[in-house]
């Protein structure tokens, strides 16, 4: 017997995922924006929403792109920030067994932060749930969100004055993931010692700044939890 | 208009970096769903450290955008944007909504650059 697409399931991971679209929609923005104040047009913010699709890491490539950075700092950041993705990959993994490797393989490129954490606990809180539907709910209306927002972003970036200083979203965007980040000690250290290190590097060459800085703050927290067990 | 000739002098490079990014991010989110049952999770050593990968990724994308060093203590700490920045955490902080983080922030902003310093 098969079943409609559009049923319970997929509907659910739709609703579920929805009040996230007020996060989603002006991040989408931000990146559509940032795309424009890079030098770069339609077909890039478009071209990147759709190959990269990774919030965090298209701000952070797009603004390194802006100030022609060497191609391997722009990829080696952008790779660090997605890195969080294997943990999503591995923890999603088993209940994605069952499936075949061309739908394992369709879902794989859906995955975000938000589409995880809201599928992994809805497949805990309730097992009898299609996984795949759900996910697929929830994962392409986040794709969907994500795109009609980079469009609409490169529009109004290229139509707002330089001095209302709109790239400064982009670091808003970022302070509004990182508090909820810092939700421990050893986090909360590995982001003040990740954020103080990148300052004091901002004139480091070849904008290796936030990589530095980012990798302190990897190393810092990681001594702070040894020292605390 | 320099963003157009920017947009031509970079746009190669730019279309590099999208497709090698793309690649690799999708590498990393096929991995363990494309290799359950032959590896059965991440090694606890690959864990930790990524367990600070945000934070530390975050907050080294955030300071240097608000925080600019300069000549004196009071010529870095009079700054609009790390003025923004500061009330945008409060915000984040307290609500932990992207949208109210983005909205106080760039009023703040606004409301030094064109009345406060203006």
């Amino acid at each position: 017997m098969s079943r409609s697409v559009l049923d319970d399931d997929l509907l659910a991971g739709v609703r579920d995922v929805s009040p996230l679209m007020l996060g989603i929609a002006p991040f989408a923005l931000v990146a559509g924006i940032a795309t424009v104040n890079a030098g770069l047009g339609l077909a890039e913010a478009v071209g990147m929403s759709v190959i990269v699709f990774a919030g965090a890491s298209q701000l952070a490539a797009l603004e390194l792109l802006g100030e022609n950075a060497p191609l391997a700092v722009v990829v080696g950041t952008a790779v660090v920030i997605n890195l969080r993705m294997l943990m999503y990959s591995a923890s999603i993994a088993p209940h994605f067994a069952d499936y075949g490797r061309r739908l394992r393989a369709g879902l794989a490129y859906l995955l975000t932060d938000q589409a995880y954490a809201l599928s992994v606990a809805e497949f805990d809180e309730n097992p009898d749930r299609s996984r795949w539907r759900y996910y697929l709910g929830a994962a392409a209306s986040l794709w969907i969100v994500w795109q009609i927002g980079t469009v609409a972003g490169v529009v109004l970036g290229a139509g707002v004055p330089d001095a209302w200083g709109l790239t400064f979203a982009v670091p808003l965007v970022f302070l509004a993931l990182l508090v909820p980040a810092m939700k421990d000690r050893p986090t909360t250290v590995a982001g003040v010692a990740g954020g103080a290190v990148a300052v004091v590097a901002a004139g480091l060459p070849l904008n290796l700044g936030l990589l530095v800085g980012a990798l302190c703050g990897i190393a810092a927290g990681l001594v702070t939890e040894v020292r605390a067990s | 208009m320099t963003d157009a000739l920017a947009g031509l002098v970079a746009s190669p490079r730019a279309w590099v970096a999208i497709i090698v990014i793309g690649l690799v991010t999708y590498g990393i989110r096929l991995s363990f769903i494309h290799l359950f049952g032959r590896i059965d999770g991440v090694p606890t050593r690959v864990q930790r450290p990524l367990r600070y990968v945000p934070p530390a990724v975050l907050a080294a994308l955030v300071l240097p955008r608000l925080v600019t060093l300069g000549p004196s203590v009071p010529a870095t700490l009079l700054d609009e944007k790390l003025i923004a920045g500061l009330v945008a955490g409060a915000v984040a902080w307290r609500t932990e909504n992207v949208f109210a983080t983005i909205a106080t922030g760039m009023a703040t902003l606004w409301l030094f650059r064109f009345v406060v310093f203006a």
